[in-house]
């Protein structure tokens, strides 16, 4: 049968020629596969940052003495505030009505006196809740600031603070707590679940209703056949996707890669092949683009935004939803990608998670052994 | 691989007892009801039948597509159920949209083919150089696929489906919107090969005058198989009951009319300035015509048709149904009144002018066509005469309104119906027509009545819960025509009503579309069924947005009259008429 096995040969290396053709030529295939990426690397490495900076606070200083200034002074040497001075409380509740600023400092006329009766006067803090994290971030940061000055000025005047403990923050892997450092590298499961589930579902999903695959079916050309010459290009868009961000990351925004690129490129590799099975499987169930379109973002894209940890915290979710998370294959690959690129090769961390991913692939590829068509039916 | 034993002993297709039942949301339809058949080597089998009457299903069970619930398939011996792998290299097999990819060229296309052919290098190139210069697509080759038009398209589905030098070559409705043209070639390509290489032919197809071709003629409906023969033997059954009928008084449209529905008539169509009529049996055919009017009719027997016999098979089938006769119209039509003019009209897009310089003329009540292949310029013609698109020059005026000044007027004087129905598929069939009442702006007892009406008119009523998308093409098509007329216009746009649509409903469409010019609607109509211009009053003939002739049918025959086609039909007078502008 090897004669068998050189026509086996041919018609995969036709079926895949065919696709490439297909997504050079069809505009929409190319968007997805290259220029979203492209659009939501820029967007999430320049335009969505989670950090705060040169946030408006607004003063209200009630009486100016040298304490004050010193303290005010302290302020105006962070990047993370743009200070704002008021006359009194009314004109600063309006700013912060009208959101010009994002928090009122003030401090009372008995700042100086208090502060030398008691070491440690209180000043009042008003954030705007509005944008929650940002009110958390500010909080914190006024906090931290007050404190530092605080100590700063009982070494001054040589006596010890009275606070029992000062925390003292040390942020590790990301220093500079950059949260492009860490979104980018997370960014790249959801490019990867693009070309890997989305494109694929679509791209299926369109021979069905353009009566290609039932041509196709009536060939000598096996189903297996017919699915590899799926997976094989796809496979090498997904992988190409991920390269190119991976570049991306590294020379364009300048995101430390700690660990090593083989790693990625293997783990990336367990999860394309679990977005594949997905996407393939969906377009076994429907056999319609738009439909395969909608299933592919509600179960695939979606959660990997949203679910996998690479935006939103996974341990600040509610039990039942971080139980789901474990059924999202980007959690696992979200979680590699950010311990490879900010923390290095940690195998402990790296296992288990590739341990899952490589059983969701399996999953799904019997699955899809399972209810591939042989037929039209 | 099981040897064949004795080659010459087996059928090329055979289906033994075979049956097949879908489940359709809550229903389960039987596609086919034992079926058995058997076609020995070298035959050409056409399959027809009524939409929905099974024909897909037949041929995906050939092709080994689709399994059959009971019963067995057996290609050259092979059972499509247990011994697919031999099977694939034997069948040649063109889905209905000949299963091409458009963003891949020709060349592209057939590559891929032969590759999942597996034919090798050598023979690949001396397989390209014959079938491109059979089909005439060799200097097209680098074209993407999705730039051919509908016949090149079939022709380039054939070719791929050749490739592989098939023996058991198995087409769906390969005609299906091609042009007469593309037609005449498609059959000489696969004459030519049966003659070659003895393949067996199994072609499905709504083409009457296709299936005359064939060596076997298969009748389906509603899954059953209810003749198989030869087309003599077919047109044998019916000879003598076959009739032309003229009359001096009445117009052929008045005769036929009164002739349809008739006891002891079967069918009466008109056939340019005679009705043709088909009886219940040969004695009482003089009686029941003597008897249809006071006049003195002509009545010549003529040679029978292998429609006449389909006709009278299914509507032995079927309880008769003599449609309602009350389409009620605007008010009683002028004569002679001009209700559509159009002048020096062209349309640009881009660098290609699909429309030159037009200009004709519509009266009140008249049964207008315009008749072309593919991309000839019928729709864009359509599209401005409803207002849809604007012309780059010229004038157009519909019902003494021009379009240029005041298109949403003469609006809501016509209706439209498109070539894709323009139904919403997911909508039940009375919640479509509500919805196109209300665009028209018809509201409560006016629009229920109007509902009402087009249930009963167009006999939608025992279907009116089910989703359009669900319904068989010629339910579709009635629909979408009830659509277009819940607003009661008086000039109706037709585009491409009956394409794919079979037999039987043409007729009931050519019936009703009579019926509303009768009473003062005026009907434009594109068509590329040659044989349809025959119920026009007047039409042109259309080709690259040229207009090639205009006239009534008959003068329009006249003028392709030669001493070799002394009756030329509608087809002949066509095709000599593109040849003449080609040359």
């Amino acid at each position: 049968m090897s004669d068998s096995r050189a026509k086996k040969y041919l018609r995969l290396k036709g079926l895949i020629g065919k696709e490439f053709l297909q997504i050079w030529r069809d505009p929409s295939s190319l968007s997805i596969a290259f220029v979203l990426p492209v659009f939501l690397l820029l967007l999430f490495g320049y335009g969505v940052s989670l950090d705060a900076k040169r946030v408006p606070v607004g003063w209200v200083i009630e009486k100016t003495t040298p304490e004050t200034t010193s303290f005010t002074a302290a302020f105006q040497q962070s990047e993370y505030f743009r200070p704002v001075y008021f006359a009194d409380m009314a004109a600063a509740e309006r700013a912060v009505l009208t959101r010009d600023i994002m928090a009122i400092i003030r401090l009372r006329a008995d700042f100086s006196s208090q502060l030398f009766k008691q070491n440690s006067p209180a000043i009042q803090v008003i954030v705007d809740g509005v944008d929650a994290n940002t009110a958390r971030l500010v909080s914190g940061y006024v906090q931290g600031a007050w404190n530092e000055w605080l100590s700063h000025l009982a070494a001054l005047r040589g006596t010890a603070l009275s606070q029992p403990v000062i925390a003292e923050h040390r942020i590790w892997y990301n220093s500079a707590v950059l949260s492009k450092d860490f979104l980018v590298p997370g960014l790249i499961a959801v490019i990867m679940t693009l070309t890997g589930a989305l494109l694929t579902a679509m791209v299926m999903a369109r021979e069905w209703e353009r009566g290609t695959l039932e041509a196709m079916i009536a060939t000598p050309v096996t189903m297996g056949e017919v699915l590899l010459g799926k997976l094989i290009p796809y496979y090498l868009l997904g992988m190409g996707g991920m390269l190119l961000s991976i570049a991306m990351a590294v020379f364009l925004f300048g995101v430390p890669l700690r660990g090593s690129l083989w790693v990625l490129l293997l783990t990336g590799t367990l999860f394309l092949l679990v977005a594949l099975g997905m996407g393939l499987l969906i377009s076994i169930v429907s056999r319609n683009q738009f439909v395969a379109g909608q299933a592919a973002i509600i179960t695939t894209f979606l959660p990997a935004f949203i679910l996998s940890g690479f935006i939103f915290d996974i341990t600040s979710m509610p039990a039942a939803i971080q139980a789901l998370t474990y059924l999202i294959g980007a959690r696992y690959f979200v979680t590699i990608l950010q311990t490879v690129f900010l923390a290095g090769d940690l195998w402990p961390v790296i296992l288990p998670n590739a341990l899952a991913l490589s059983v969701m692939a399996v999953v799904f590829f019997a699955l899809i052994a399972k209810k591939a068509p042989k037929r039209l039916e | 691989m099981p040897e064949v034993r004795n080659d010459q002993a087996v059928f090329a297709l055979e289906f033994q007892a075979v049956g097949k039942a879908f489940t359709a949301g809550r229903h389960r339809v039987d596609a086919l009801r034992n079926v058995s058949l058997a076609l020995p080597k070298g035959t050409v089998a056409g399959l027809v039948g009524p939409d929905g009457a099974g024909k897909t299903t037949l041929m995906r069970l050939a092709a080994g597509l689709l399994l059959p619930d009971s019963g067995r398939v057996v290609v050259f011996g092979h059972g499509t159920d247990n011994d697919t792998e031999p099977l694939r290299g034997l069948i040649g097999y063109m889905p209905q949209r000949f299963g091409l990819y458009e963003d891949l060229s020709v060349a592209e296309n057939l590559a891929l083919y032969a590759d999942l052919h597996g034919i090798d290098r050598q023979e690949r190139a001396q397989r390209f150089q014959q079938l491109t210069r059979m089909t005439g697509l060799a200097p097209f080759t680098a074209r993407l696929a999705g730039r051919l038009s509908g016949g090149m398209k079939q022709k380039l589905g054939l070719a791929c489906t050749l490739l592989s030098q098939p023996r058991l070559l198995l087409l769906d409705e390969p005609s299906v919107g091609v042009d007469p043209v593309s037609r005449r070639e498609l059959w000489n390509i696969i004459e030519q090969q049966v003659k070659m290489s003895g393949t067996t032919v199994l072609l499905s197809t709504a083409y009457l005058d296709e299936a005359e071709r064939c060596t076997d003629v298969m009748l389906l409906d509603e899954g059953e198989l209810l003749d198989h023969g030869s087309p003599e033997a077919f047109r044998g059954k019916i000879r003598g009951r076959c009739y032309r009928v003229t009359h001096p008084e009445l117009s052929n449209r008045d005769l036929q009319n009164r002739l349809s529905g008739q006891p002891g008539i079967v069918d009466a169509v008109i056939q340019g300035e005679a009705v043709r009529v088909v009886c219940d049996s040969e004695d009482s055919a003089g009686a029941v015509l003597a008897g249809t009017d006071t006049g003195k009719p002509r009545i010549e027997p003529v040679a029978p048709r292998l429609e006449d016999a389909f006709i009278d098979l299914l509507n032995k089938r079927r309880a008769p149904v003599r449609q309602a006769n009350e389409m009620a119209g605007p008010a009683a039509p002028v004569a002679d009144e001009e209700i559509i003019r159009v002048d020096d009209v062209d349309r640009w897009f881009g660098d290609f002018q699909a429309v030159k310089k037009l200009s004709f003329t519509v009266r009140r009540g008249e049964i207008f066509g315009l008749l072309g292949a593919n991309g000839a310029g019928k729709t864009t013609t359509f599209r401005m005469l409803c207002g849809l698109l604007p012309a780059s020059s010229g004038r157009l005026q519909v019902a003494g309104v021009d379009l240029r000044k005041a298109a949403a007027r003469a609006r809501a004087r016509i209706g439209y119906m498109s070539q894709k129905f323009s139904l919403y598929a997911n909508l039940s069939v009375s919640q479509n027509l509500a919805f196109f009442s209300s665009v028209y702006g018809l509201r409560d007892d006016r629009r229920d009545e109007r509902i009402r009406w087009a249930l009963r008119q167009f006999e939608l009523e025992p279907r009116k819960d089910a989703n359009s998308g669900d319904l068989p093409l010629g339910y579709k098509q009635r629909l979408a025509m009830a659509c277009a007329l819940m607003h009661e216009p008086e000039i109706l746009f037709l585009d491409e009503p009956t394409s794919g649509v079979d037999p039987l409903a043409r007729r009931e469409f050519w019936n009703r579309t009579n019926r509303l010019a009768a009473a003062g609607v005026t009907v434009l109509v594109t068509t590329h069924f040659m044989e349809e211009a025959e119920y026009c009053d007047r039409l042109v003939i259309m080709a690259e947005g040229d207009i090639l002739t205009a006239g009534t049918p008959t003068d329009i025959k006249r003028q392709a009259r030669t001493e070799a086609l002394p009756d030329p039909t509608m087809e002949d007078a066509f095709i000599q008429l593109i040849q003449a502008k080609q040359s």
